[in-house]
């Protein structure tokens, strides 16, 4: 590992997106669209209320999660991955290089998708906005890091899509938007006690309400920032030199 | 016997599978330094396979490869060897330069090193272009250049002139050899058997086997042929495929 490496491929990867408006403008906005349409849906109920903060969790995590993975994807068909892994360049500088690039556009894009919920949409957010914003952060870093080990795993694009259900839903679907997570039987209560994404809504939906202090949204700031490092410690070591 | 300092690469009795089929099996050979070696045989007789053992990114199943004195795929030789793969392992979303910066980056290469390879490969008019709207020929070439950065004492390349034009190959084998001079050592695959008289030193190959070793004069004599394309012939003829040629190893 070395930081001179880790800063040239996040630099790198930046200058590959720079070069691809149309990618840079749909990450920007896609997340926000699809809130705003949301508040639509519900615009003469109090649902939106209640499942906005969630939302704001969801997207940036589907879109970092399905970006990510399919760069790196790229990166291995073309031949460059096997090119740096023949150079001295190390797995970690790789993972961390990506991790960089894909959380400075996450910080971004989740920036646009709190304004516009927020600002745009009246999402009322009784806690601190910043607190807010880092929650959404992390919580899109978190995609782009679990996308980078869904990528280290699949061989080939039709397995990349396949890990987005099969890594992606079942958060969704346990994660208290469809019904609160103290309803859910108390085996999948525990599973998703587990999963990292059931923080990030829980911490939105705690601020969003200002139901508890920052304590406990740093506690589960804490929780995804182990997975956040676990996934890239995962990843690297999953990432193999030598290839059948 | 060829003494193992004065050998750039040593191979001995490699096993190699790539899936359920066995690509190499038993081949041992060695590659003299500072001298550019062919590596010529058709399409699918393990050329890619051997490069890629010699590279270190392809697993081994046994065997053992030595690259400059040292193990290959050692950590200490990945700033020593240059490969250039089949395809162009460049970014298409990139242009020339930040293709070569960053690579030179990796590498920890002088800043310098990214024009001295542009104007090696003739490439320092298009190294503002993204390299996805560049021609086959360019792209390969770009490839090549990130493989020339940092000067490594191997060079590895697997087909470089496929698809390029006949003055633009005179060029490249010309740099080659001039890299060569400098005391690079060069491994060059190629299926097209008439680039077989431009390099120092040839290795036919055939179906995961070495059929010959030897200089292009030298070959011509112990076949008694005209040129590469008959000697290859010739050696067919005189090495039968066998299966119990394979399993004796």
């Amino acid at each position: 590992m070395n930081p001179q490496r880790t800063l040239a491929t996040a630099g790198r990867v930046l200058s590959q997106v720079r070069h691809d408006p149309r990618t840079i403008a749909l990450l920007l906005v896609v997340p926000s669209l699809l809130i705003g349409l949301l508040a639509w849906i519900f615009s003469d109920t109090p649902v939106f209320a209640t499942i906005g903060p969630g939302m704001i969790a969801l997207f940036p995590f589907i879109v970092m999660f399905l970006v990510t993975s399919i760069t790196t994807l790229r990166e291995r068909r073309t031949g460059t991955l096997e090119r740096l892994l023949s150079m001295p360049l190390g797995k970690g500088d790789l993972i961390l290089g990506y991790t960089l690039a894909f959380g400075l556009l996450a910080v971004a894009q989740s920036s646009v998708a709190v304004g516009f919920a927020v600002w745009v949409c009246g999402l009322e957010i009784s806690g601190s906005i910043w607190l807010l914003l880092a929650v959404a952060v992390a919580d899109a870093v978190l995609g782009t890091t679990l996308g980078l080990l869904a990528s280290a795993f699949a061989r080939t694009e039709f397995q990349v899509v396949q890990f987005m259900p099969a890594l992606v839903f079942p958060q969704i679907l346990l994660g208290g938007i469809f019904l609160p997570r103290d309803q859910l039987p108390d085996v999948l209560r525990a599973i998703s006690d587990w999963l990292p994404l059931s923080h990030a809504i829980d911490a939105l939906q705690a601020v969003a309400t200002d139901a508890q202090d920052a304590a406990y949204v740093g506690g589960e700031l804490l929780i995804i920032g182990a997975w956040i490092v676990g996934a890239v410690v995962l990843g690297s070591v999953t990432l193999r030199r030598r290839t059948p | 016997m060829v003494n193992e300092s004065a050998s750039a690469v040593e191979v001995t009795d490699l096993h190699v599978r790539r899936g359920k089929h066995p690509v190499l099996h038993g081949l041992s050979v060695s590659v003299p330094r500072g001298v550019v070696v062919g590596l010529l045989g058709p399409s699918g007789c393990g050329k890619t396979t051997l490069l890629r053992t010699i590279v270190g990114v392809q697993v081994v199943q046994s065997g053992t490869v030595t690259v400059l004195g040292r193990e290959a795929g050692s950590a200490s030789l990945r700033h020593r060897v240059g490969y250039v793969t089949q395809d162009a392992s460049v970014y298409d979303d990139l242009t020339v330069r930040q293709n070569l910066q960053y690579f030179r980056a990796v590498l920890g290469a002088p800043r310098s090193d990214v024009e001295r390879v542009l104007s090696l490969t003739d490439l320092t008019s298009q190294a503002g272009q993204l390299v996805g709207s560049l021609s086959g020929g360019q792209r390969s070439r770009v490839s090549l250049a990130a493989a020339l950065l940092g000067s490594p004492d191997l060079l590895v390349l697997d087909e470089p002139t496929v698809g390029l034009d006949p003055l633009l190959r005179v060029e490249l084998w010309t740099l080659f050899h001039q890299l060569a001079a400098a005391g690079t050592s060069l491994i060059v695959s190629s299926h097209v058997m008439d680039e077989a008289s431009r390099c120092d030193r040839l290795l036919l190959m055939r179906d995961g086997e070495i059929l010959a070793d030897d200089t292009p004069a030298g070959l011509l004599t112990s076949t008694g042929t005209e040129d590469t394309e008959g000697a290859f012939l010739a050696l067919i003829r005189k090495h039968p495929l066998d299966s119990s040629d394979r399993s004796d190893s």
